[in-house]
C-alpha cells in the first residue's frame, strides 16, 4: 500500500450499554463521540466527515452533525444493516486516501430496548408483501431457516451450534460491561427456550441500547495523535439478497466475496490474522461467515470453538469482547467489532486484564453481517 | 393479518391466488421463470416479461417453526414456515399447512391458497400462497 495516503483508527468508544432509558441515539453518539475523540486528543473541531447510520432520522448524519453543532464537509448515511460500520471504515479510508478529508467520525446509537422498537406491524409494501403474511418474526426466522439448511448439508448438530454461545461467553467473563457473564454449557443453551427451530434463545444475540463511536485518520496526523493508531490495511463490501427467500445459498454470505477482496486490498494471507471479530447476531452467522470468508472448510467452523480455538487462550480467538450473544447487541452491532479489534490491537487489555489480550496481536479481521445475512463488510486492521 | 399494498407489479399474481393458481412471470429473453414479479429480468436485465401459471408443486428447501410470533401471528406460533423451491425454478417463503415436526427438507408440497385466518374479502391480497404436504 506504499504511496498511498494512508488511514487509521486513532479513537474508539462505547456508550453507557444495557438499558438506557435516560438517554437518547443522540446522547448516546455524544457519550461514545466524546470519549473517542478525546482518546484520540482531537476536538470536534477536527471532524471534517461524519458517518452515521440509522433508522432514527431520514439522514442520520444531517441530524447528528446539526446536534453536536458540526458542519462536516463529506456526509456518509449509508445503511447496509449491522455490517455498516465496517463500509464507512471502507468509504472513510477511500476518501482519506483521494485527500478528501482528514479526520472521520463514524457513530452509532440505538435505544431499541428501551423503546421495545422491534416488530411493530405495519403493511406490507413492496418486495416485503411476498414473504410477510406467513409470519416469520425477523431476523431470527430467516437465520433459522440458514441453520436448518446447513444442518441438513453438513449434518452440524444443535449442541455444535450451541458451542459458539459457550466459546463467547468465555470472553464475555472476562468483559466488565459485557451483559452477561456467568459461566454457560451446552447443555444450558439447549434447554433454553426454543425460539426458531433449530435456534434456541441463548443461539440469539442480545437485544440492548448503547451506541458507539470510531474515529478515522489521516496519516499526515498521526504523529498529533494521543493514541497508537490502527491501519485499515484492507476492506471489502457486498450485498447478495434482502429477503432471505432470495438468498442464492443459505449455507454461503457475501462474505465469499467481501472477504477475499479486503484480503487482497490488505496483501495478507490468512495465518498472518491474529484476531478475528466476526459479527454474531446468532450462532449459526459466525459458522457461515468463517466458512464463506474461507477461514473454515465448509460445515468444518463448529470445530474451532468445540476444540477450544476460539476461547481465552486459543490460538484462533474469535470474539473477544464477548460478541452480540453476551456482551451488547443494540441492533446494528458492527461499530463494536470495530472498537474492540482496535483496542486488540493497541494492546489496551496487556495492563488492564492480560487473560483478554490476545498475544502480540498485530492483524485483526473484522468481519460485519446486515439484515438477513443480506449484506457483509470485512475490514483488516493493523498494528501500526 | 398483515395489510398487503397490492400494486400494479403485484396484481396478477395476487389474483391467480384467490382462484387456486400461482402465476408467475417468465422473461422472453432468456426463458426464465421469475419470482417475485418484477418489471425486469434479475437474471438478463431484459423487460419483456409475461405471466404464465406454474403446476404449484414444488420442493422444501428449508424449513423453520416459529415457537413465538408477532403482533397478530403470536397465537398461531407454532406453526411451519418453509421455502419452497417451485418446479419451474423459483424460490418462493410460504407456510406449509401441516403439524409442525411433520415437514422435512426434501419433502414435496403443493399449492394450497389459504387466508391463514384473516378475512377472506374476494381482494387481492387476501388470500396468500400457502402450501402443504403431497401424499
Amino acid at each position: 500500500m506504499t504511496g498511498r495516503r494512508r488511514a487509521a483508527i486513532a479513537g474508539v468508544a462505547e456508550s453507557e450499554l444495557g438499558k438506557t432509558p435516560h438517554l437518547t441515539v443522540l446522547a448516546q453518539q455524544v457519550q461514545a463521540s466524546r470519549a473517542a475523540l478525546a482518546e484520540a486528543g482531537l476536538g470536534r473541531d477536527d471532524v471534517d466527515a461524519l458517518f452515521v447510520a440509522g433508522n432514527w432520522s431520514w439522514s442520520p448524519a444531517v441530524a447528528l452533525a446539526e446536534y453536536l453543532g458540526i458542519r462536516p464537509d463529506y456526509l456518509d448515511s449509508t445503511n447496509i444493516g449491522g455490517s455498516s460500520f465496517e463500509a464507512h471504515i471502507g468509504h472513510a479510508a477511500a476518501a482519506i486516501e483521494a485527500g478528501m478529508i482528514d479526520v472521520a467520525l463514524i457513530t452509532y446509537g440505538s435505544t431499541q430496548r428501551s423503546d421495545r422498537s422491534r416488530n411493530q406491524p405495519r403493511p406490507a409494501t413492496l418486495t416485503e408483501q411476498y414473504d410477510r403474511p406467513f409470519g416469520l418474526p425477523l431476523p431470527v426466522g430467516a437465520y433459522a431457516l440458514a441453520a436448518a439448511r446447513y444442518q441438513h448439508e453438513y449434518g452440524v448438530s444443535g449442541a455444535q451450534l450451541a458451542e459458539v454461545a459457550v466459546s463467547t461467553r468465555k470472553w464475555a467473563q472476562l468483559n466488565p460491561v459485557a451483559l452477561h457473564r456467568d459461566p454457560l454449557t451446552v447443555d444450558e443453551v439447549l434447554a433454553s427456550p426454543m425460539i426458531c427451530e433449530p435456534l434456541h434463545k441463548l443461539d440469539c444475540c442480545l437485544v440492548t441500547d448503547g451506541g458507539g463511536a470510531v474515529v478515522l485518520v489521516a496519516e499526515d496526523r498521526w504523529a498529533d495523535l494521543a493514541t497508537r493508531p490502527v491501519q485499515v490495511l484492507g476492506h471489502g463490501e457486498t450485498t447478495t439478497h434482502s429477503t432471505i427467500t432470495n438468498m442464492p445459498d443459505l449455507t454461503v454470505t457475501g462474505a465469499a466475496r467481501s472477504g477475499p477482496r479486503a484480503m487482497r486490498a490488505a496483501g495478507i494471507d490468512f495465518a498472518d490474522i491474529d484476531v478475528l471479530e466476526i459479527y454474531d447476531s446468532f450462532t449459526i452467522t459466525v459458522l457461515l461467515t468463517l466458512e464463506s470468508l474461507g477461514f473454515c472448510k465448509p460445515g468444518e467452523a463448529a470445530d474451532l470453538f468445540t476444540e477450544g480455538h476460539a476461547a481465552p487462550g486459543g490460538r484462533t480467538p474469535i470474539n473477544t469482547n464477548g460478541g452480540g450473544l453476551s456482551y451488547t447487541h443494540p441492533g446494528m452491532y458492527g461499530i463494536f467489532l470495530l472498537i474492540e479489534a482496535t483496542r486488540q490491537l493497541r494492546h489496551d487489555y496487556a495492563a488492564t486484564d492480560p487473560r483478554r489480550q490476545v498475544t502480540d496481536a498485530e492483524v485483526a479481521l473484522v468481519h460485519g453481517t446486515g439484515g438477513v445475512l443480506s449484506s457483509t463488510s470485512t475490514v483488516l486492521l493493523g498494528r501500526s | 393479518m398483515v395489510h398487503i399494498v397490492v400494486d400494479p407489479e403485484s396484481e396478477p399474481f395476487w389474483a391467480g391466488l384467490l382462484v387456486g393458481e400461482l402465476r408467475l412471470q417468465r422473461c422472453a429473453a432468456c426463458q426464465r421463470a421469475i419470482f417475485y414479479p418484477r418489471s425486469v429480468c434479475p437474471h438478463c436485465f431484459a423487460a419483456d416479461l409475461s405471466w404464465f401459471t406454474a403446476a404449484g408443486t414444488g420442493t422444501v428447501y428449508s424449513v423453520t417453526v416459529p415457537h413465538r410470533a408477532f403482533g397478530e401471528f403470536a397465537e398461531q406460533a407454532p406453526f411451519i414456515v418453509a421455502l419452497v423451491d417451485v418446479d419451474e425454478g423459483v424460490r418462493m417463503m410460504t407456510r406449509v399447512l401441516a403439524e409442525p415436526g411433520s415437514v422435512q427438507i426434501g419433502d414435496r408440497v403443493r399449492l394450497a391458497p389459504n387466508s391463514l385466518g384473516g378475512a377472506e374479502t374476494g381482494e387481492p391480497g387476501s388470500v396468500y400462497a400457502c402450501f402443504e404436504p403431497v401424499g
